[in-house]
């Protein structure tokens, strides 16, 4: 007869104003595979932990958003932000699906170009491009976002230099009603720093004025902010459209949708009170449909958002390294996962799933990850069930930033897996291994040697 | 004619020192005049009292809590409805009211009716909002800011004066003396109820409450205001008294008129010396003293239920002014069984 | 290692201590610890019962085993060598 399953015996005291087991079985519910590829073959073949992203929800995700402003605005744009998740598989799925390319460093230009990404469908945004950036920028015909006027100038000089008419737009920063305002990139509309640049624009016969872009800021709750703002960037187009007789193309509305992750703070689930793209939709779109533009002068409508995209589409697996108890007897559960891959634990819950099947105990849990460094805690407090040794978990939505600001931190990167939409496994960025780190230190001959 | 029987669940069990609606709501629900009940009992914790009155609870099952989200919710549900057969759920927690107007289309589909503000009014009636409502509908509010973070509690005292109100986004106040106080209250809030917290200008004056039901064209279908008499230190009425005031009756109707607000609420009135009269808080759902409403003539839960059901009513225009609610605690004989019957099963 | 006297273990789990008035909920696992501490079974008794019916390493179990005691002498729920041996 083959043995049970076995589970650690737990005992916890009823407390009065407890919740009882059905109240926090939140995260039971056990995620055993991902796309049809069981989570323990993955762990098997690739390691642990182990990045895996979903081909099939990247794109259905896209599709989505894509859907939701198009059924209410007749031009849209979406541009895969970089930064967010530049893994070149990553950004080639997006440019399958028709997105331009948002870049904010001239690494990432770089990438977008060597990606195969035309040069006209490049959108430059950022406070610092370099004159060599603006340079390949002004001749791949790329769209420049101007963030301050040291980079108008630089950019009217070079323009100059090479007889060209870099097509360029302004960043605008301003009051949607949500705070803190965001406004240390570009030019504050409120104090007429905007109107300001897009008149020394406007006066320069060396620059096109194309757009007007904000990027308002990041996991934003309200839809409204948004609306407010659309609205205000009409306004300025409508008024360089009656001072110059100039037609601004598009309007950026660039990025800040939240993805269904939970902040830390936040009482219900994310994943329950996020807005949706529809609501983001309805309200640039309305702002923008109900502002003077004339039907046939609408502007072309450019969506730079990353995070809500790519987030759900990510998993984070990992293993139990071991279970403790601390001073006080909380239980404390330490993973292979450290904060170095997943620095999203600095500001949500993220929630962790078993990838094995459990009965309904739990055990109230603090996270922890392997790092030697005290900062290394990846949920204050989770209800799991009773993980033991080497069980596997799986954390949820990581697909937006940890794959461009982990570190190479204590430890190595680990592997990230694609599977295509055919539920086929592809590594697309391979574990780093001691040899990389080493190969790009140079040592000086007279620190090569050492006797103990 | 024979009068039906409905089921119908009601959470809010917990009638302790602090209340929930749900123990009135039910003593108002077994008194309806148009219809019979089977009461199913929808509980947190395996100590709100309502779980053991068996003579006014038919069963009891345990909910998870809206933490743990949506669907988990919606499957326990699912799972009560197969034994159940519910016709009504009358939800009496602001915090579960989210994931319930969510749930409103799903649970209808399962033969499950509710009558409950829209998402839109839910949201807009939000202490958060409070400002913007008052501006929009022409009511008057106290001055309030919500704030995100401690940082911002220095430049308070510029915008008000002490003393002020620390409000949680779902429940708690406290009346803050001084900055420490704020910062204090603030942390204390957030850490139960999330972010974020609300500052708002402090009235002096004297505490009024309304109930009442609209039913989702503007028209005022119930509406009891009353004076706390006795307020305990949670600021929850321990007695209170009906009363006639034609301006708050006014501002009640003006409030159902203008939202079209769909349901049952509760405002929270403070009227100062000079007998201006200012809109605290908007309490999306019947408040713990419910019964006065029935015992002056107003059967609201049981309106309720009958708008849930589709049925059309007729609005109440009367109340008897001057009747009383004094509320008592009673010590209840429980078997451990029972208990252990709830915290380990989940249901009773 | 044994059970205090009256502490009583039901069959869903619930565990009441009628001296301190506090009640426990214990895993399906953890119940037949309870009983085999209950019938003054050894460790190595229990250890050996466990590992038979379950699918477990017995490093692993030994560690939770340990810790399992640990939690129920940190509630009183075990005699302790004073009461034993009196």
């Amino acid at each position: 007869m083959s043995k049970q399953r076995y589970e650690r015996p737990v005992i916890k005291k009823l407390e009065t104003g407890m919740p009882n087991k059905f109240g926090t079985r939140t995260e039971y519910q056990p995620m055993t595979n991902i796309d049809g590829v069981p989570v323990t073959k993955l762990m098997k073949e690739y390691g642990s932990p182990l990045f895996v992203i979903s081909e099939k929800i990247i794109r259905s995700t896209i599709q989505k958003a894509k859907k939701a402003f198009r059924t209410r605005y007749p031009r849209v744009q979406f541009a895969w932000s970089y930064k967010t998740n530049y893994l070149n598989s990553i950004c080639s799925i997006f440019h399958q699906e028709g997105s331009w390319a948002e870049v904010v460093s001239g690494f990432e230009y770089d990438k977008a170009i060597s990606l195969g990404v035309d040069g006209k469908k490049i959108i430059f945004n950022g406070p610092e491009k370099s004159e060599e950036d603006l340079t390949k920028a002004i001749k791949n015909d790329s769209l420049i976002h101007i963030d301050h006027l040291d980079e108008l100038y630089t950019i009217s000089e070079l323009a100059e230099k090479f007889k060209a008419r870099p097509r360029v737009a302004i960043r605008v920063n301003m009051d949607t009603g949500v705070y803190p305002i965001w406004d240390r990139f570009g030019f504050n509309y409120e104090n007429g720093q905007a109107w300001d640049a897009i008149n020394k624009i406007m006066h320069s016969e060396w620059m096109e004025l194309v757009g007007l872009h904000c990027h308002i800021g990041t996991f934003m709750l309200a839809p409204s902010a948004y609306g407010v703002a659309a609205s205000k960037l009409a306004e300025l187009a409508l008024s360089v459209e009656q001072k110059f007789k100039h037609k601004i193309k598009y309007i950026d509305m660039g990025g800040g949708f939240a993805s269904k992750n939970t902040l830390k703070g936040a009482y219900l689930p994310g994943s329950d009170t996020n807005p949706t793209f529809d609501d983001f939709a309805e309200a640039i779109s309305s702002a923008l449909l109900n502002s003077n533009f004339k039907h046939e002068n609408l502007p072309l409508l450019i969506l730079e958002t990353g995070r809500a995209l790519i987030d759900e589409a990510g998993y984070l697996l990992g293993s139990v390294i071991s279970n403790k108890r601390s001073s006080t007897g909380r239980r404390n559960t330490i993973l292979d996962i450290g904060v170095n891959i997943l620095f999203t634990a600095f500001w949500y819950d993220h929630k962790i799933t078993p990838a094995q099947e459990f009965t309904n105990y739990s055990e109230d849990t603090c996270i922890y990850g392997p790092l030697c460094m005290n900062i290394d805690v990846i949920r204050e407090s989770a209800s799991l069930p009773l993980l033991n040794k080497n069980d596997h978990v799986v954390i949820h939505h990581v697909g937006a930033y940890n794959m461009t600001q982990w570190m190479q931190f204590i430890a190595l990167r680990p592997n990230v897996v694609l599977i295509d939409m055919d539920g086929k496994p592809h590594v697309i960025r391979l574990r780093e291994t001691v040899d990389n780190m080493n190969s790009m230190e140079k040592v000086p001959a007279h620190l090569k040697k050492f006797n103990m | 004619m024979k009068k039906p029987t409905l089921n119908i669940a009601v959470t809010g069990l917990n009638a302790i020192d602090s209340p929930g609606p749900g123990v009135s709501v039910i003593r108002a629900l077994r008194e309806a005049a148009s219809f019979n009940t089977r009461i199913i009992g929808l509980s947190y914790e395996s100590l709100e009292p309502g779980i053991y009155m068996h003579d006014l609870v038919d069963r009891t099952y345990s909910i998870p809590y809206p933490t743990a989200g949506i669907d988990l919710l919606f499957e326990r549900l699912q799972y009560i409805q197969e034994k159940e057969k519910l016709d009504v759920i009358i939800p009496n927690f602001d915090a579960e009211l989210y994931p319930f107007i969510k749930l409103e289309h799903n649970l209808k589909t399962m033969g499950i009716h509710m009558f409950l503000p829209t998402l839109h009014q839910f949201e807009e009636r939000n202490k958060v909002n409070l400002n913007d409502f008052g501006k929009k509908y022409g009511i008057k509010v106290p001055k309030s800011k919500v704030i995100y973070d401690l940082s911002t509690v220095h430049s308070l005292p510029s915008e008000f004066s002490f003393p002020m109100i620390v409000k949680g986004k779902f429940y708690d106040a406290s009346i803050a003396y001084s900055i420490e106080q704020v910062k204090s209250y603030f942390n204390k809030i957030s850490a139960k109820w999330g972010l974020p917290v609300i500052i708002q200008e402090f009235i002096h004056g004297t505490e009024f409450n309304v109930t009442g039901l609209g039913d989702g064209t503007g028209k005022t279908i119930a509406a009891v205001p009353m004076r706390k008499q006795y307020i305990t230190d949670k600021g929850k009425a321990w007695g209170g008294i009906s009363i006639s005031d034609e301006k708050m009756l006014d501002m009640t109707r003006k409030f159902l008129r203008n939202t079209k607000w769909r349901g049952g609420f509760e405002l929270e009135l403070m009227k100062n010396k000079d007998g201006e009269l200012y809109l605290l808080e908007i309490n999306p759902r019947l408040p713990a003293w419910i019964y006065l409403a029935v015992g002056v003539g107003q059967n609201i839960p049981e309106v309720l239920v009958n708008l849930a059901m589709g049925h059309t009513v007729k609005p109440f225009t009367e109340y008897a002014v001057g009747k009383m609610f004094v509320r008592y605690s009673w010590d209840m004989i429980v078997d451990r069984e029972e208990f252990e019957q709830i915290s380990m099963y989940g249901e009773l | 290692m044994k059970l205090k006297k009256n502490v009583a273990v039901s069959e869903s789990g619930l565990l009441f201590n009628p001296v301190t008035g506090e009640s426990f909920s214990v895993n399906p696992i953890g119940v037949e610890i309870l009983n085999f501490l209950r019938e003054e079974k050894t460790d190595e008794q229990i250890s050996e019962a466990i590992l038979g019916k379950y699918n477990a390493e017995k490093q692993a179990f030994e560690n939770d085993y340990q810790d399992f005691i640990g939690v129920l002498s940190h509630n009183n729920l075990i005699e302790s060598h004073e009461e034993t041996n009196a």
